[in-house]
């Protein structure tokens, strides 16, 4: 277990819904302190590699995901939140008739040691987070809320919030700023620069390369379920990039 | 996007969710049940002011409160559960089987436990392996528990009045505090332990998180299908329970035990304002419903309404509480 072992892998990862191949063989490590952004166009399997990799799609048989060198065989998204990989899924992932804070602490509840949940300190914490990490005022965004009762870039606050209050090593993000204001935006990516700052990796998906390309040092992309490319920043600069993308879209090749 | 800044300047002084939001449930069931008594107040004055009524009340309610209680947590869930009944009597038939096999009547109580809860865990595991609707696999299993039950007592049923089970008996059923009956304070504690077990535990946070979007849950590691299991399995146990605290209310184990109760506690669940969408519910208000539920058999039969109209009041009081819950649910969505 070297320190620069990826903090996640996936060794020959495939996934098929009943005749939808939705992933094909894909390999792809990311290593810790490491940006990625993750491209490609609708359907091209981006949210199912996430899903993937968080442990509620259960790979092919045949695919591996390795967790700091290690090889998980039991992967489950409990299991992947326990080890410290959050997500802000693209669809968000909310109770919605539920209050404010048991959607910030679903799957991961505040108890003390006897097991009884310490819904006050949940509650307080939600608002703390709430207002100091995405800045809605304190009043405006009641714990005790239904997420229902909130706009969309509020509940969308909530999944972001949630996934950076449990300090993961490995945040994934899958369209974060769709339908957030431009202020909400650069929040956002602030946060995904807060998370190379502290050392720790994120996968980053938007459609917007000009929110991914400054923001990551590595860029995958995805093409009908395989990886069609590969590059570190250096190598390629964001005007070959958006032509190479042009070109998968085309042809499905990278190449010319 | 418009919208959005919108709608956040005007939250700008914006508050906890409101009295009505939060408590309008709670008050309609509450408004409903005085409502009720009040009707029953002055067409049977003579019976309901005297605490006779209410000391029987105490005594027969409880027998479906105490199933109408944990089914809330099954509701929330978003799944039924109809085999209760059945449960019941599987479950006080091998309390029997066992006492009069053994003599050992804590023996016999314990087994009946426990095959009351193997049985809810078994529907939980029908309904979640298979992903069958428990509305239709319980009604399967109601008839499977009931088939073996009769088979096994060959449809004959037992007195319960032998002099070592008057101390079991005493417990369950006895009469303390100006004659109330202790299955009324079982159905207490039901609804204290139940209350704590949904809202301080994370087993019961996952309760509500399942039936409020299955998929979201997933996606944040609750394992519904184990929330669900267990859910059952709490049923099955209260089922238990409850055929036992029936029996010994009438000293005897009546093979058909359960029958009659099925529609008193589901009616209880929804009139206590448990949504039959899922993911919203509280067992104080089963509480209530189930004591609503009661005050209406009995009132109508002190009213000196023809008892057939019991029905027609169950059917009413049924379909205004779900209507009640779409009006709200619609207003909070708003
Ligand atoms: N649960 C599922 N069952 C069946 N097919 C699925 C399922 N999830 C995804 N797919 C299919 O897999 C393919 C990839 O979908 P995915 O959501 O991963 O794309 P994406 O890259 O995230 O696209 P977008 O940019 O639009 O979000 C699609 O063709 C989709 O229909
Ligand atoms: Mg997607």
């Amino acid at each position: 277990m070297s320190s620069n072992a990826p903090v996640i892998q996936l060794k020959n990862v495939s996934k098929t819904f009943g005749e939808v191949r939705s992933l094909s063989e894909v390999n792809l490590e990311i290593y810790p302190g490491e940006i990625v952004g993750l491209l490609g166009d609708n359907g091209a399997g981006k949210s199912t590699l996430v899903k993937t990799i968080m442990g509620f799609h259960k790979p092919d048989e045949g695919g591996e995901i390795w967790f700091k060198g290690e090889k998980i065989t039991d992967w489950s998204v409990a299991k992947a939140r326990d080890l410290g990989i959050e997500t802000i899924y693209q669809e968000r992932a909310l109770c919605e008739l539920q209050p404010i804070w048991r959607n910030m602490f679903m799957g991961r509840e505040i108890k003390n040691k006897i097991g009884r949940l310490d819904v006050k300190k949940m509650k307080s914490e939600a608002t703390r987070l709430m207002s100091e990490h995405m800045g809605f005022t304190s009043t405006a965004v009641h714990p005790d809320n239904a997420v229902l009762t909130m706009s969309g870039g509020e509940k969308q606050g909530v999944a972001i919030t949630r996934a950076l209050y449990f300090d993961a090593e490995l945040v994934i993000l899958d369209e974060p700023t769709v339908g957030l204001s431009l202020s909400e935006t650069k929040k956002t990516l602030d946060f995904v620069q807060n998370i190379k700052k502290s050392g720790r990796s994120a996968i980053f998906i938007d459609h917007n390369i000009f929110h991914i390309y400054p923001a990551v040092d590595r860029m995958i992309v995805l093409d009908r379920g395989k990886v069609a490319g590969n590059y570190k920043k250096s190598e390629i600069t964001m005007d070959e990039l958006i032509e190479s993308m042009y070109r998968v879209a085309r042809t499905g090749s990278i190449k010319e | 996007m418009s919208e959005k800044t919108e709608s956040k300047a005007k939250n700008n002084a914006a508050r906890p969710p409101s009295f009505w939001r939060r408590f309008g449930m709670q008050f309609g069931i509450w408004g409903v049940g005085i409502a009720m008594w009040l009707v029953f107040v002055v067409t049977a004055s003579e019976a309901f002011t005297s605490k006779d009524i209410y000391l029987a009340f105490a005594s027969s309610t409880p027998l479906f409160a105490l199933m109408a209680i944990p089914l809330t947590l099954i509701v929330i869930t978003g799944e039924i559960d109809l085999s209760f009944p059945s449960v019941m009597a599987l479950a006080t038939a091998t309390f029997a089987k066992i006492y009069s096999g053994t003599g050992n009547i804590w023996l016999g109580f314990l087994g009946a436990l426990i095959v009351g809860t193997l049985a809810g865990y078994f529907n939980g595991w029908l309904v979640t392996y298979f992903a069958i609707p428990s509305l239709v696999i319980t009604i399967g299993t109601g008839f499977l528990f009931r088939g073996i039950e009769l088979a096994w007592m060959n449809g004959t049923g037992v007195g319960l009045t032998d002099k070592e089970l008057s101390g079991v008996a005493n417990l369950l059923v006895g009469r303390s505090f100006f004659g109330i009956a202790n299955q009324f304070w079982w159905a207490v504690v039901a609804t204290i332990i139940l209350w704590f077990v949904l809202n301080r535990t994370q087993f019961g946070a996952h309760v509500f998180l399942t039936g409020d979007n299955k998929t979201s849950a997933q996606l944040m590691g609750v394992n519904v299908s184990r929330v669900k299991r267990r859910t059952f399995a709490i049923m099955g146990f209260f089922a238990a329970f409850a055929g036992l605290v029936a029996s010994f209310e009438v000293s005897y184990f009546w093979p058909t035990l359960g029958e009659g109760l099925l529609m008193n506690s589901i009616a209880s669940v929804f009139l206590g304002g448990t949504s039959v969408f899922g993911g919203i519910g509280t067992v104080t208000g089963t509480f209530v419903g189930s004591f609503i539920i009661g005050a209406i058999n009995a009132g109508i039969v002190a009213s000196g309404i023809n008892a057939f109209y019991t029905q027609v009041f169950f059917g009413l009081v049924i379909i205004l509480s779900v209507i009640m819950q779409a009006v709200i649910s619609k207003r909070i969505k708003r």
